[in-house]
């Protein structure tokens, strides 16, 4: 039987048990892999929780898990994924990203190298986006349990004006903007993890949201509502705001931006790119009289330089999202009873 | 995005419905033989394009909907063994069996995985000399190349931890069954475009002159679709039963050659049982002797019985012209996307999806 010790000292290069034992390797692992991607006082302060101060009683509070394979993609990574994914959910709000907690499910034999890779990421995302962070946890088990690396984060933000920028809000006549073409994540993370290969270049459009947020807000742009859109898309997205504000979307397909990569790599696998993830991409729901010099905001940001009207908000007495087509026709938009499945021919 | 995009002009859509409003002199019924066409029908609303006396219905063409129950529980039974890893196309794993459906299994530890092309099992297959691959070879004409060619693969290869579960369909004897039954309504036919591509379409004109029927090879796009009914209603109007390809940019006469060699090389016609409608006649492949190592049903012995199926399901009457999906009591009720009493409410090519998820009415007091 071959015996090895749990509490070796022999760092290796991949991750072993030891690194999330709390002892010497566990130490080794945030000294040398995590702490130099995130310099500030409070993590510095390596206590059971960091103290920070907030200065706003309006504080928002999120959290959410990172699971994607592969972990690096055309377009990002798993430790990019992690921060703008906070960030976005905070800045949905209206939010100011200020914290970031980081905890790290880490997988017996990940490459060292991986990690660091991922860290560095991550701190670059970090510092472009302001957020400190503050606090963290490392777990690892055993090969086999998991699939390399999983992240979780959560993030603090303070949101600085009188609005409440949520669902409720959305009045009839609002009008929908969509902040540039939808589908580039999922199908580039299919794309690579089946090693199709597409005419064109299909990069992830994950990004941070929160300057285009503030840009709208600094240029006084009553925001009703925001969403950004992930898993499900903007159909998905579209309709769980739909019923959250008891209101009734009119959108129309032809306006629409999806780029001929991801238009044709939905085309072949038959999928619907309404339903297809993203990582950058957010709706804002604004009053008509101020849609126009939104758009010119939004254009202004390189994250939203492609932003467009894609619908309004009617009067109606039922919730749900009405789709007009290129042929003129009506058809109510569903969820997606699960994940969307490629066709077989 | 060439050849899509001038398929879904409204302009030219508009221009061809006026046409066939202005040929058209009495009620017909016309059936689109594929799933692909129904939802193209379905999601871009054609049916609003065409005079209220032409009556689209649908037909048998959805791979994940005809296929047969028993053949669903044996891949459930194979793929729930731990020496197996099952590949399948996506669809298929949705499908309900006679107790659960391939997501369970797959939740319940069995390995299953979504493939792409069935080549991706063949690299499995090496990759993992010590299990067993076993790929759901499912579908009609359109993806049989391809998995003839896994197994010819398998074999020059000399692999020995492959095989294939083998669920093929052909379309054309499909079309006769369907042109026999005593009380068909179908009239003319829009065959698949696709199916067309592989195999030709010289097997229609015996079938065409026989049952009196055009039928006419079309594409998936919405302008495809309208020609295809509208040079389907000319010959109606006109007494005549002849076929005529619309899809002329993807369909040659006698089809892709290499490709039917291919078929041939590896399978044999044989009965087959189409869920639903019960068992055609010389309706299925199944692999030629020479390839009985790469059969899945001979390499695991499986003690699996036909089933009735006793959900509710009305699949048999909608694939063959008889019903729609909204005729069924269940759909939208006890039959919905999340929670399928049969295929066609799974399928990404099943007609009652389609129905379910596009054709829902946005009524008038709405706005």
């Amino acid at each position: 039987m071959n015996i090895e010790c749990p509490l070796s000292t022999d760092t290796g290069e991949v991750v072993r048990l030891g690194h999330g034992s709390g002892g010497e390797l566990s130490q080794k692992l945030l000294r040398d892999y995590v702490y130099p991607h995130f310099d500030n006082p409070w993590i510095a302060q390596a206590h059971d929780s960091a103290t920070v101060p907030v200065k706003n009683d309006r504080v928002v509070f999120t959290t959410d898990s990172f699971v994607i394979t592969p972990l690096f993609f055309p377009g990002g990574d798993i430790g990019k994924l992690a921060v703008y994914g906070t960030v976005n959910d905070l800045a949905m709000s209206g939010a100011r990203p200020l914290y970031l907690s980081c905890s790290l499910i880490l997988e017996e034999g990940l490459p060292m190298a991986t990690l660091a890779r991922v860290m560095s990421s991550m701190g670059e995302a970090a510092a472009e986006t302001g957020m400190q962070l503050v606090t963290g946890d490392t777990k690892v088990v055993e090969r086999g349990k998991g699939d390399g690396l999983y992240i979780n984060t959560a993030g603090i933000g303070t949101i600085e004006h009188p609005m409440a920028i949520e669902p409720r809000q959305i009045q009839p006549e609002d009008l929908i903007l969509l902040s540039g073409d939808i589908g580039r994540h999922g199908m580039a993370v299919m794309a690579r993890r089946e090693g199709l290969e597409f005419d064109g270049p299909l990069r992830s459009d994950c990004a941070p949201l929160h300057g285009a947020v503030e840009d709208l807000l600094n240029a006084g742009i009553a925001v009703h509502c925001l969403r950004d859109l992930t898993r499900g898309g903007l159909a998905t997205a579209l309709v769980e705001l739909a019923e959250s504000a008891d209101k009734k979307f009119i959108v129309r397909e032809t306006v629409i931006p999806v780029c001929e990569p991801v238009k044709g790599a939905c085309e072949i696998l038959g999928l619907d790119p309404l339903y297809v993830a993203n990582e950058g991409r957010f709706v804002a729901f604004v009053p008509a009289e101020q849609a126009e010099l939104a758009l010119a905001v939004l254009a202004r940001n390189p994250v939203s330089v492609g932003s467009r009207i894609i619908g309004a908000v009617a009067r109606g007495n039922r919730p749900g999202v009405i789709l007009q087509n290129a042929l003129g026709c009506e058809r109510l938009v569903a969820r997606l009873p699960g994940e969307q499945l490629p066709r077989i021919c | 995005m060439k050849y899509l995009h001038e398929y879904r002009q409204r302009q030219s859509i508009e221009k061809i419905s006026a046409e066939i409003a202005r040929i058209t002199t009495r009620p017909w019924t016309i059936m689109e033989v594929c799933g692909g066409q129904t939802h193209a029908i379905v999601k871009y609303g054609l049916q609003q394009f065409l005079p209220q006396q032409v009556e689209l219905v649908h037909g048998p063409g959805c791979p994940v909907c005809v296929t047969s129950l028993e053949i669903i529980d044996k891949a459930i039974a194979i793929a729930a063994r731990p020496e197996v890893i099952f590949c399948s196309f996506g669809d298929m794993l949705r499908v309900p069996g006679s107790e659960r459906d391939l997501l369970a299994v797959k939740a319940g530890g069995g390995d299953i995985r979504t493939v792409y092309s069935p080549l991706h099992a063949v690299e499995l297959a090496q990759q993992n000399p010590d299990r067993e691959v076993v790929f759901f070879a499912i579908g009609f004409e359109t993806t049989a190349p391809a998995n003839a060619m896994a197994a010819f693969l398998a074999r020059k290869k000399g692999l020995r931890n492959l095989s294939l579960l083998v669920s093929h369909f052909l379309v054309p004897p499909a079309i006769e069954s369907i042109c026999s039954a005593a009380d068909s309504r179908v009239q003319g036919f829009l065959a698949a475009g696709h199916v067309c591509a592989i195999m030709g379409y010289e097997q229609y004109p015996p079938l065409a002159s026989k049952y009196r029927v055009p039928i006419v090879v079309t594409g998936f796009e919405p302008l495809d679709i309208l020609e295809g009914v509208m040079m389907c209603l000319r010959q109606l109007e006109q007494g005549c039963c002849s076929v005529e390809n619309q899809y002329a940019r993807a369909v040659e006469r006698r089809g892709n050659i290499p490709a039917q060699e291919m078929l041939e090389q590896v399978f044999d016609i044989a009965a087959q049982t189409w869920r639903g409608v019960g068992t055609i006649g010389a309706s299925g492949l199944r692999l030629r002797p020479e390839f009985a190592a790469f059969d899945a049903e001979k390499k695991f012995s499986l003690d699996i019985s036909p089933q009735i199926d006793s959900s509710g399901c009305i699949s048999g009457q909608i694939m063959q012209g008889q019903k729609k999906p909204c005729d069924c009591p269940h759909f939208g009720q006890r039959c919905r996307p999340e929670q399928p009493l049969g295929a066609p409410m799974v399928s990404s090519e099943g007609a009652c999806a389609a129905y379910y998820r596009y054709s829902r009415q946005v009524t008038a007091d709405e706005h």
